[in-house]
């Protein structure tokens, strides 16, 4: 048994919260070259040209990446054999997210009623807390401070078994040609395919933060699936900002589930090209 | 080609309507002058302001709306990151502030047909930033003042100082469309 004080979970969180929103991680720049390297249209490359120099001003300057500093949603994977010391894990995450975002001078976008618009919580929690028990005695936490632009083009659908693969690439390029440049294209998605209704729209989740830009799923069926879904969407010529060009996607990843026979449960999540997240282990 | 060499229209504030009339969709331009910050809470008060009768706390008449809730200024700094959000969300309110004389909005993503409309009875542009570039855009704005609903924190009215602010005409005054 290995006890992890909820400190260092805290302080842990907080430096995660501020240079998530600084540094855009190593695999979305190289996507973003790549995607450059390709890029046909000369107002798309222009486009891309200007966010890969935002990433180097954000580290220059010590202002964030974007405006939209998020709301922060966290992937804690814990060790069965670890015990939480100090306090509950979800308050000494919260805490870490205040200290985060007041010290980082992160824009707080929180409501505490979402109905409410004076309801602003000012310190940007509640985070959005996603556990799951693993082997060992470890805490691996990936902080993700995510995009409300993105976040609103994500969708669910229930489909029939009848509209099988097919089925599912309509639905995710209908939906990205519909919402053209309103997520802030080039985009990273998200998709997960069985479960339950709920289930699937965690997998789609963590398959838009956890997985890596460019790195094709280890099951060879779902790794066709994404480039088949990476190629259809880029083909819509959406571009980056929805203004044209041949990067609508970076990258497109799969979590699966099975799911019972009357079922076919698909969710998406779209991530922007502002894919911010950084992990942790206290 | 860097950012700083690509052919632009140079734009000042405050917009004339022949000036506005002069873009086309697709055109990248360089704003200077004075644009005033509004997301979807100021739409909101701004909007029951006029529905009511009452005086707005800022002249529209000739000027910019850029849809931006900034994060904080460090210190040494005007402001914080300060891209452009989702226009759609004020697809609602565009006609109504059109109406009273705003000639320009900056945002992302594209617009109703309501809206489209609008900037061609009325005679203004919107125009597209960047998204997510929120660092870069923010080296482009020499001032920042707080203007009205100042209790809406980031959603509050600023004034913002902007030079040589880039952006691209989404739509025209004459129904012309740069998306895809």
């Amino acid at each position: 048994m290995r006890e992890i004080a909820v400190e260092a979970i805290t302080e842990a969180v907080a430096a995660a919260c501020r240079d998530a929103n600084l540094r855009l991680p190593a695999d979305v720049l190289a996507g973003l070259g790549a995607a450059f390297a390709r890029e046909t249209h000369p107002r798309a490359r222009t486009i891309l040209q200007d966010i890969i120099a935002n990433a180097g001003i954000a580290v220059e300057t010590g202002l964030p990446l974007c405006q939209d500093t998020g709301l922060v949603v966290v992937f804690a994977e814990i060790g069965q054999e670890a015990h939480i010391a100090g306090g509950l894990l979800s308050e000494a995450v919260d805490e870490g997210v205040r200290r985060g975002y007041e010290e980082g001078l992160l824009r707080k976008s929180i409501l505490a009623r979402p109905l409410d618009r004076t309801t602003n919580t000012g310190d940007n929690t509640p985070a959005v807390l996603h556990l799951r028990l693993v082997p060992g005695d470890g805490l691996r936490l990936t902080v993700a401070p995510k995009g409300g632009g993105c976040e609103n083009m994500s969708a669910a659908w229930m489909l029939t078994p009848a509209q099988g693969r097919r089925g599912v690439v309509d639905a995710i390029v209908t939906r990205i040609r519909e919402a053209g440049g309103r997520p802030c294209p080039p985009l990273i998605l998200g998709v997960g395919l069985g479960g339950s209704f709920e289930q699937a729209a965690v997998l789609a989740k963590r398959a838009a933060i956890l997985h890596r830009v460019g790195e094709a799923n280890p099951d060879p069926e779902l790794a066709a699936l994404e480039a088949e879904i990476l190629a259809a969407v880029n083909a819509t010529g959406v571009g980056p900002m929805g203004l044209g060009g041949d990067t609508t996607a970076l990258s497109v990843h799969v979590e699966s589930y099975p799911c019972h026979i009357a079922s076919l449960p698909l969710a998406l999540n779209v991530q922007c090209h502002s894919a911010r997240h950084k992990t942790v282990e206290p | 080609m860097t950012p700083g060499d690509r052919r632009a229209v140079a734009l000042k504030t405050p917009l004339t309507r022949e000036g506005v009339l002069a873009l086309r969709a697709g055109d990248t331009v360089s704003l200077t002058g004075v644009v005033y910050t509004a997301r979807d809470a100021a739409h909101q008060r701004l909007a029951a302001l006029i529905e009511a009768g009452e005086p707005l706390p800022l002249e529209l008449e000739g000027q910019i709306i850029y849809y931006c809730g900034p994060t904080p200024a460090p210190p040494g700094h005007p402001i914080g990151s300060a891209g452009p959000t989702t226009s759609s969300r004020m697809d609602a309110y565009a006609p109504l502030l059109h109406a009273r004389g705003v000639r320009a909005t900056i945002g992302k993503g594209p617009r109703s047909e309501a809206v489209r409309q609008a900037l061609v009875e009325q005679g203004a542009v919107y125009l597209v930033a960047v998204g997510g570039a929120g660092a870069l855009l923010a080296q482009r704005i020499v001032a920042c003042e707080m203007v009205a609903f100042a209790d809406l924190d980031a959603e509050a009215i600023r004034r913002l100082t902007v030079e040589d602010f880039p952006c691209i005409v989404g739509y025209d005054a004459h129904g012309g469309s740069a998306f895809a």
